[in-house]
């Protein structure tokens, strides 16, 4: 058995031929199924985003189930092989689990750090189980790959800079004002961006939102939106003196806000800081306004070189995350080994040999005088009893091994045998509750 | 026994410092915690080696260079943990512990002045104690204006020159440091002038004098001075940010040089070394 990843992404197709391999959600139930029909392949779940196309799965032999996934995908949508293979990777084993260790940490994603994907992840899970295309390896897989992504979450700080516009004026915010409750917006014009770093800033506390605009009534109507307050376009200077953010998106040629205005401003405000975004172009507010002490001034550029020197601190965050994954992968592999075929089958013998001994030398010393031959015979028949028990089962997970449905009997029969003390347990209660039952 | 308890002190202290700056490059929250529990254990070091001191020779310790050294660095430690602790912003530690392991670490620098005191040291004792332990409280205090302010101009430049580089990223708000920078001046001035005063009262009782204009004197009006108009500027005309953090920064250097410079370059009857 083993653990194979087949798909496309970002990094290996353009969004044509990804939006042809992918599968619609309505679709997922009858492409679970069919792939659980191919022959070899096991468990199985499809993952299909906007940015990758994969399938995680279980099957007998790595190269052939490869190809023949692969091939699904190709024949699934209808589409000629030679155009699309070069596009579509295959991992196996530690490579896979690595992969898809690293998908659902955001390690792989376009924008490293972002969280949509682990809830992509989690419902095309939720799709799997729900076809019951999956069993004891691919759950156990997705469970770790979920905690694996929480961890990073909580050790890395993948995910903690701002990596669009709207949010890195959040960010910088905060680094000016601290808590952004009390702190009041001024809109000044109406853009899409404009409007959304506004409802940022209002998420993350901002109490007052200001709007102005050349048309008074767009000004009332866009502060209604935000529960704020209009304020006529000629005010706006005088208005920014209650102001600690300005957002200026106007379509005006020339500057709305003069450094001199600003001076006055700041003084009105008694040196109180401003925190001015221009995202309009042609810029609205003079970039002279900069020099004067407590405001900051930040223009659409500036704001862009904010995120890109974030991207990077993430990507060495992701570094660290790496090792994590490492790590992680390590522990994983160690359950998968533990269930496979040979390593139960010796460890469910040892087990009753050793309960067999146990009980034999009790019986035998309790009965006193036996003569060597009926020893032998006692001993003989415990034997028996032992062999004969454990014919059937065993037998049933020799022929199993190598097939898709092994690890699925490997896994009761651990836990029916009480061998499982060692594997990680899925929940402690499970396990605690079972060296109870042995102890009584 | 003073020995090795001075010594424990500042290896702590070292310990310290050298975690909150790997604190500071690595944000780690593991690390964080070794730094609080090197910092305390320091601080409980530094406070018995005093102790002991007290013990031992009969006065305070701040008879000379090296003494008064340290008890400022204890002082410091002091006042930086209550802040820790109050405002949980671990960051400040690399600037602050930092300054308070390099005066402990300058002190070995000076003799432990075996030479018998001055007979205007064992006059009037209670007003050389609290005159003593008055500076160092409001010096420590400026001390920690200084570190935060620091940390505000770096913290400003780099919004200013919107160059988001390693500190931007770890040090608190601007408004933040502000505020905080602010109110340890505001803690520091009034114990600033209840030093003087009380100074002044036991100098008459010393030396039949409340003021001498002495160097030492002196530059301790001009320190007063400058932390009052510090005040002023802010009280009266709102001034605050990077012209308030420089005054400050400024402030501090002028309080090491009142304190080191004075005692070493300028004779009078405060020199001690």
């Amino acid at each position: 058995m083993e653990i194979v990843v087949v798909g496309i992404s970002h990094k290996t197709a353009s969004v044509e031929i990804r939006e042809r391999l992918s599968f619609p959600e309505a679709r997922l139930p009858d492409a679970l199924s069919k792939m659980k029909g191919i022959s070899g392949v096991g468990e199985n779940l499809i993952l299909s985003t906007c940015n990758r196309v994969e399938s995680y799965a279980t099957v007998k032999d790595a190269s052939g189930g490869m190809e023949r996934i692969k091939r699904f995908f190709v024949d699934y949508h209808g589409m000629d092989g030679d155009g699309v293979n070069d596009y579509i990777y295959c991992l196996s084993g530690r490579d896979a689990v690595r992969h898809i260790f690293r998908v659902a940490a955001s390690l792989d994603s376009m924008v490293v750090g972002e969280p949509q994907i682990l809830g992509q992840l989690k419902d095309s899970f939720d799709h799997a189980l729900m076809n019951k295309t999956t069993g004891v390896v691919m759950n156990r897989l997705m469970k770790k790959a979920i905690s694996v992504a929480k961890r990073i979450r909580t050790e890395t700080k993948i995910a903690e800079s701002a990596v669009s516009i709207s949010f890195a004026a959040v960010e910088l915010a905060r680094k000016i004002f601290g808590d952004l409750k009390d702190k009041s917006v001024m809109l000044a014009g109406a853009g899409e961006m404009a409007e959304l770093a506004a409802r940022h800033l209002v998420n993350n506390g901002a109490k007052t939102v200001m709007v102005a605009n050349r048309t008074y009534e767009r000004a009332v109507e866009l502060a209604a939106e935000f529960e704020g307050v209009p304020v006529h376009y000629e005010d706006l200077v005088h208005e920014m003196a209650r102001a600690d953010i300005l957002i200026a998106s106007t379509g005006s040629p020339h500057y709305i806000l003069s450094a001199h205005d600003m001076a006055r401003v700041i003084k009105e405000r008694k040196n109180r800081p401003v925190f001015l975004i221009d995202i309009a172009v042609p810029r609205n507010l003079d970039p002279e306004i900069n020099r004067i002490d407590n405001v900051y001034l930040y223009d659409i550029d500036d704001l862009q070189g904010v995120v890109q020197s974030n991207i990077k601190e993430r990507q060495k965050e992701a570094e660290l995350a790496s090792g994590i994954v490492e790590e992680e992968i390590e522990t994983f592999l160690t359950w998968l080994k533990s269930i496979e075929v040979v390593p139960t089958i010796v460890a469910i013998r040892a087990r009753a040999e050793e309960m067999r001994a146990a009980e034999l030398e009790k019986t035998l010393s309790k009965m006193g005088d036996l003569s060597e031959k009926q020893k032998k015979q006692v001993e003989a028949l415990t034997q028996a009893i032992v062999n004969k028990l454990l014919h059937h089962p065993l037998v049933a997970l020799k022929k199993s091994a190598g097939y898709p449905e092994s690890s699925s009997h490997v896994e009761s029969a651990r836990v029916l045998f009480g061998v499982d003390e060692k594997t990680e347990p899925d929940g402690p209660e499970e396990s605690s509750a079972l060296s109870e039952a042995e102890t009584r | 026994m003073s020995g090795v308890l001075f010594g424990a002190t500042l290896f702590l202290y070292f310990l310290a410092t050298f975690h909150y700056i790997l604190f500071l490059i690595s944000q780690r929250e593991s690390i964080g915690k070794v730094c609080r529990l090197t910092t305390i254990v320091g601080f409980a070091f530094n406070t018995v080696f005093l102790i002991y001191q007290m013990v031992d020779k009969g006065h305070v310790p701040m008879t000379n260079i090296r003494e008064s050294l340290i008890f400022f660095s204890w002082a410091i430690v002091l006042i930086y943990l209550i802040l820790e602790y109050r405002w949980k912003i671990r960051v400040m530690g690399a600037f602050i512990v930092t300054m308070a392991f390099v005066l402990i670490l300058l002190s070995t620098l000076f003799a432990p002045g075996k030479a018998p005191l001055p007979e205007y040291f064992s006059s009037g004792w209670l007003g050389v104690h609290t005159t003593l332990a008055f500076l160092a409280y409001a010096s420590a205090s400026f001390a920690i204006a200084f570190a935060i302010g620091l940390m505000y101009i770096i913290q400003e430049r780099q919004l200013k020159h919107k160059s988001p580089g390693a500190f931007y990223r770890r040090l608190p708000p601007l408004d933040v440091l502000d505020e905080l920078s602010y109110r340890a001046i505001v803690m520091g001035f009034p114990l600033l002038t209840l030093a003087m005063l009380t100074g002044a009262v036991w100098a008459n009782s010393v030396w039949g004098s409340y003021w001498g204009w002495e160097p030492k004197e002196i530059w301790s009006l001009i320190t007063w001075l400058v932390y009052a108009i510090y005040l002023h500027a802010r009280l009266i005309t709102g001034w605050r940010g990077r012209k308030a953090a420089y005054l400050a920064v400024t402030g501090f250097l002028i309080v090491i040089f009142t304190f080191l410079g004075v005692s070493l370059l300028m004779p009078g009857r405060h020199a001690f070394r």
